[in-house]
């Protein structure tokens, strides 16, 4: 079969399919593409290696090739005989890129809906099915991994008609590992997901679903057109921004990229302008013709916010030049992360960092860790907060130590989000338990099926960020899966606590915590400290502090002995040699006023033990 | 047993840079002579010894003061350079004989190795001359034969008074036999008697401790070593203590029975002049081991004996099979050596003065050191001396503190 039939450029919007595979990590969605790039001859039976478009990602990291954001693939439907080009879009699939997830559905018509039949939905599937359910697009709901001797095809084809109202037997069974059922599907998608529908006619527009940096090319710019035709060599316009420029090439990926003379309504290819900047090339932006530009853009942009801050710093103080070219580095490629320089008495220089969530927090730390050979300390994340003083003036709070003091302070809002969480249903008790620790409250229960319930929660972002996800999963045997979108902020009744050695508040410490738990906070904080802090020349008092209120006190008593009193006769360069290693140890000693504070404190003391891991997929 | 530390290599030879020679010149010269063979290792005891099963038969007793011979006629050569000795090395003004257990050797054969040294370098008009003395191993007629074979002072191991923390100490002799064998050794002559001893052992408490100052004091030596009980690396301690056998000593209750030791032996006439050493008068005290401390010369004779040179220091390899094998095949038994540039000099300088009741003279210190001398005294760590008011000496607190206060100082 030739993989081109019908070339790119003026394809008959009536022939093309867009879709999307919704899916849980392990369900099978990279194995369910090979499978597609297989039927559709895009890849053949030589080339093939398993997972083709991640291993595709992988080149991309080391500067190779062009993400396989979305592939081009024909396909001749066996019932009407009738030749298709279907695109298939992929999907970021994590908590914290909700934003960036809903513009892949926007580009979208259908979905595919993707469960292990062995496992049945998650949480995290079950909110991107949501997410595409708003965004009216056609599913089709598939178990993947028949084959499997654990499978339970009826059970889970039940779930699933159950979840999005439809007769078990229109639930598609298909084993991505041998093939069986692949072809039906594809028959399926031509002939459920309508056709992209737009005005061939007007002025182009085009949505950008996804943006990504490369080290050869610049940006690529991932786009699904609306209306109108773009041609290479013509002037674009990006309507969020006004910025403009020259369109270098454009083209689609099957499943290398390949330029064409333009793209036309309905189509997904790429772009590709020079700028070297993903904030130049905004996912969610509208892309038209400078020249002849459309009056109005696709709507539902929006800025990338900030939602979790946290400072970054090096451990090695010399390295900060060098955590700064990182971050110019990163930001290239990542249009969501913001940073500014901060100082901390305790931790010396680094950036105050602004990330979409917790799981956006750990792989930029971990990229910077990995690829910039950094070693960092971060201090506990925390969210942003709004005060409105009782003078009228607010103030927004993305640093405890910005948290206003010696004020008189009228309300303070914390963002809140709608949790989902599945879990088979002998965990709701220790499920609720959790949620109503974390100041929860409950939204709404439902059974999926006798032994498996979805619990919806309302909670604030800043309990979730904190152990919840490892809690949630350690109280649930692993079974509970969880997702959540921020959903506003509320009111709640918020104070700084500050923790202080000898009296000097130590800022990497501060947090901002609900009145309720300020003593859990710094009595817990007081007694890790204390077990941290090795003792000094002198007594230590460590407290935990609202304003001038001391709520938490904790001793390090001064150090009675440290002196070799042995008998260690004539072997004096021993002694020196200890004596000089004594010396090395108390210069990697952070000062916080006379108190030595060794770095290992430090870190030990902010680690939360927490993992996103959760909702990485 | 501790490792030896790294340094540079030493020339088989054993000889020394002319410079480093002649830095030694006029300064007092010492020998140490180390005695590796015990009875049976005590528990916590980290030095470089061995029970007559670990040796094996590849090095005797009976024949080692033979090895140490040939080791000194070494140092003559070594220190001569081929000149005559006394133009650059005074007469020898302590010998001290450690382990060990030199008194598991003849009295004679300590009497040989005695009058070696005098053959080759000379022996000062008052040289002090001091053996470590385990209390089970001395009788009346062996401190007789002592005495005899020149010996001016001995430095009994009693560790304790009190039969329980003795047990736990592996110790071998009985209660009350280290007092009697002060009391022997008076008999036969000794004026200058120490006793050493280890608090904070586990299980021991502040009272067996009273107990053991008590009868150290009742003893009436002129000399009381006191050392906190340090869990060493490798001993059957420290598995004893990493196994949770046995409780790992406390810094605090450490710190407690210092004082205690301190307050006692202060009321019964002794006072301090190391951190670790307190003596009945200034002539009481182990001068072999202010020659130490001090920027002295001194040469250690034996398996992993250290020595120190006008500036270079070194020290021998640490098996007596391997030691022996060396001298034997005339070779030089320096493992390896180290030579002291100025900022080693200065960090052993502050290191050693300020553990010494004479203190550190403030005038000496570099500005930046001097600059912390308010903040140490503010800290009750040091003060200066009613004598002599330009040198800062350690305080009781600070005594327990040395360490931090040479820290802070070189800092
Ligand atoms: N037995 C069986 N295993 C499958 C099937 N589809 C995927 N797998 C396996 O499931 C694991 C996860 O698949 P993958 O495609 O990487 O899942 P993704 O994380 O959703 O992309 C891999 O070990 C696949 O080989 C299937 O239909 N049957
Ligand atoms: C060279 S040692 C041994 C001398 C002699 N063999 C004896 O045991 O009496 C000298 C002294 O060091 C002290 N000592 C040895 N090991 C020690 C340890 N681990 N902690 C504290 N003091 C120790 C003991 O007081 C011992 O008497
Ligand atoms: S007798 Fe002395 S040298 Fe020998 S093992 Fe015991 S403490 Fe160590
Ligand atoms: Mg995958």
């Amino acid at each position: 079969m030739t993989a081109q039939q019908i070339p790119a450029g003026h394809t008959d919007p009536a022939r093309i399919r867009n879709f999307c595979i919704i899916a849980h990590i392990d369900h099978g969605k990279s194995t369910l593409a090979d499978r597609m790039l297989q039927a559709t001859g895009v890849v053949d039976g030589r080339q093939m290696r398993a997972q083709y478009l991640d291993r595709m990602d992988i080149e991309r990291e080391r500067g190779i090739t062009i993400k396989a954001q979305s592939i081009r693939m024909p396909w001749t439907s066996r019932e009407t005989g009738v030749e298709h080009v279907l695109h298939m879009i992929d999907t970021p699939g994590h908590v914290d890129f909700t934003y960036e997830v809903s513009r892949s559905l926007a580009a979208c018509e259908g979905a595919v809906l993707l469960v292990d039949a062995a496992q049945g939905i998650e949480a995290q599937t079950l909110a991107n099915l949501y997410l595409a359910l708003e965004n009216d697009l056609q599913i089709i709901p598939v178990l993947n991994k028949i084959d499997l001797p654990a499978a339970q095809p009826d059970l889970y084809a039940a779930e699933l008609a159950h979840i999005i109202g439809c007769d078990p037997d229109d639930v598609l069974r298909v084993s991505a590992k041998t093939g069986e059922g692949v072809e039906d599907l594809l028959d399926v998608i031509c002939r459920d997901i309508p056709a992209p529908v737009g005005a061939a006619d007007a002025p182009p527009r085009a949505m950008i679903f996804d943006s990504v940096y490369d080290i050869y090319r610049g940006v690529i710019t991932y786009i699904r057109v609306i209306d109108g035709h773009f041609t290479p060599r013509e002037r674009i316009k990006m309507m969020s921004t006004g910025a403009t420029h020259e369109l270098l090439e454009i083209g689609v990926i099957s499943p290398e990229p390949k330029p064409t003379q333009g793209l036309g309504v309905g189509e997904v290819g790429y772009l590709i302008t020079g700028v070297k900047d993903v904030r130049q090339s905004r996912v969610g932006d509208t892309v038209t013709d400078a020249a002849k530009p459309a009056k109005k853009s696709l709507g539902g942009y929006r800025d990338p916010k900030p939602m979790v801050y946290s400072g970054l710093y090096p451990l090695d103080g010399s390295d900060y030049p060098l955590l700064r070219d990182a971050l110019d580095r990163l930001q290239l490629n990542d249009a969501a992360l913001v940073y500014e320089p901060e100082t901390s008495a305790a931790l010396g220089f680094g950036f105050r960092c602004g990330f979409l969530g917790l799981l956006h927090l750990e792989i930029t730390r971990d990229r910077l860790e990995r690829e910039f050979d950094l070693d960092l300390i971060s201090t506990a994340p925390n969210v942003v907060y709004r005060v409105v003083l009782e003078d009228g003036t607010e103030r927004i709070v993305t640093n405890p130590s910005d948290w206003p003091t010696g004020m008189k302070i009228a309300e303070t809002y914390e963002p809140i989000v709608k949790a989902m969480i599945i879990a088979p249903s002998e965990y709701i008790g220790a499920i609720m338990e959790l949620c109503q620790e974390r100041r929860g409250a409950l939204g709404g229960m439902d059974y999926l099926s006798p032994t498996r319930v979805e619990l919806r929660y309302t909670l604030p972002l800043a309990e979730i960020i904190f152990d919840f996800f490892d809690q949630l999963k350690s109280r649930t045997r692993g079974y509970a899966s969880l997702d959540y979108e921020l959903s506003g902020e509320q009111l709640s009744d918020l104070v700084k606590v500050d923790i202080l050695l000898q009296g000097e508040p130590v800022d990497a410490f501060s947090a901002i915590v609900h009145k309720d738990k300020a003593y859990a906070y710094g009595t817990s904080m007081t007694a890790k400290l204390r077990k941290l802090i090795p003792r000094q020349q002198f007594e230590v008092p460590i407290q935990a502090a609202i304003g001038s209120r001391v709520i938490a006190r904790e001793n390090i008593s001064a150090m009675r002995k440290d002196v070799l009193a042995k008998c260690y006769g004539g072997d004096i360069t021993r002694k020196r040699k200890l004596l000089e290693k004594q010396k090395e140890g108390k210069k990697r000693m952070k000062m916080v006023g006379r108190v030595e504070v060794p770095q290992e404190a430090f870190i030990a003391a902010l680690s939360t033990g927490d993992s996103a891991e959760a909702v990485k997929k | 047993m501790p490792a030896l530390p790294h340094g540079d290599p030493a020339p088989p030879n054993g000889r020394l840079p002319r410079a480093n020679l002649d830095a030694a010149h006029g300064r007092p010269f010492g020998f140490y002579v180390h005695v590796p063979f015990c009875q049976t290792r005590c528990g916590y005891c980290d030095f470089n010894t061995y029970t007559a099963a670990e040796l094996g038969s590849g090095v005797s007793r009976g024949s080692y003061a033979d090895t140490v011979l040939q080791e000194i006629r070494l140092a003559s050569e070594v220190l001569g350079d081929g000149d005559a000795i006394g133009d650059r090395i005074p007469p020898v003004s302590t010998i001290f004989f450690g382990g060990g257990t030199p008194t598991l050797l003849p009295a004679e054969h300590l009497g040989l190795i005695i009058r070696e040294i005098r053959e080759q370098f000379g022996l000062a008009a008052d040289v002090e001359i001091t053996t470590e003395a385990n209390p089970e191993t001395v009788t009346p007629a062996y401190f007789t034969r002592l005495r005899e074979a020149g010996f001016t002072r001995v430095s009994i191991g009693m560790q304790s008074a009190v039969p329980h923390v003795l047990e736990v100490l592996d110790r071998q002799h009985s209660p009350g036999r280290p007092e009697t064998a002060v009391a022997e050794a008076r008999a036969a002559g000794f004026e200058h008697v120490n006793l050493d001893l280890i608090y904070g052992a586990p299980y021991e408490t502040d009272a067996d401790w009273q107990t053991s100052l008590d009868a150290a004091i009742a003893a009436q030596p002129d000399h009381v070593s006191a050392y906190a009980l340090i869990v060493e690396e490798g001993t059957a301690l420290a598995r004893q203590v990493a196994q949770g056998v046995l409780p790992a000593p406390d810094d605090d209750v450490s710190a407690d029975r210092y004082v205690m030791a301190d307050e006692t032996l202060q009321a019964a006439g002794f006072s301090w002049y190391e951190v670790s050493n307190w003596a009945t008068s200034a002539a009481a005290r182990c001068r072999h081991n202010e020659l130490y401390w001090s920027d002295a010369s001194w040469w250690g004779a034996g398996p992993g004996a250290h020595s120190h040179i006008g500036g270079v220091r070194w020290w021998n390899v640490k098996h007596p099979v391997r030691y022996t094998a060396m001298l034997e095949s005339a070779r030089s038994p320096a493992a390896a050596r180290e030579t002291l540039d100025e900022q080693a000099r200065f960090t052993e300088r502050i290191m050693l003065g300020v553990r010494m009741r004479a203190g550190l003279s403030v005038a000496e210190l570099p500005p930046a050191s001097q600059r912390l001398v308010p903040q140490l005294a503010t800290w009750g760590l040091i003060e200066h001396a009613d004598t002599a008011p330009d040198r800062v000496v350690l305080t009781q607190r600070g005594r327990l503190m040395a360490d931090a206060v040479v820290r802070e100082l070189l800092a």
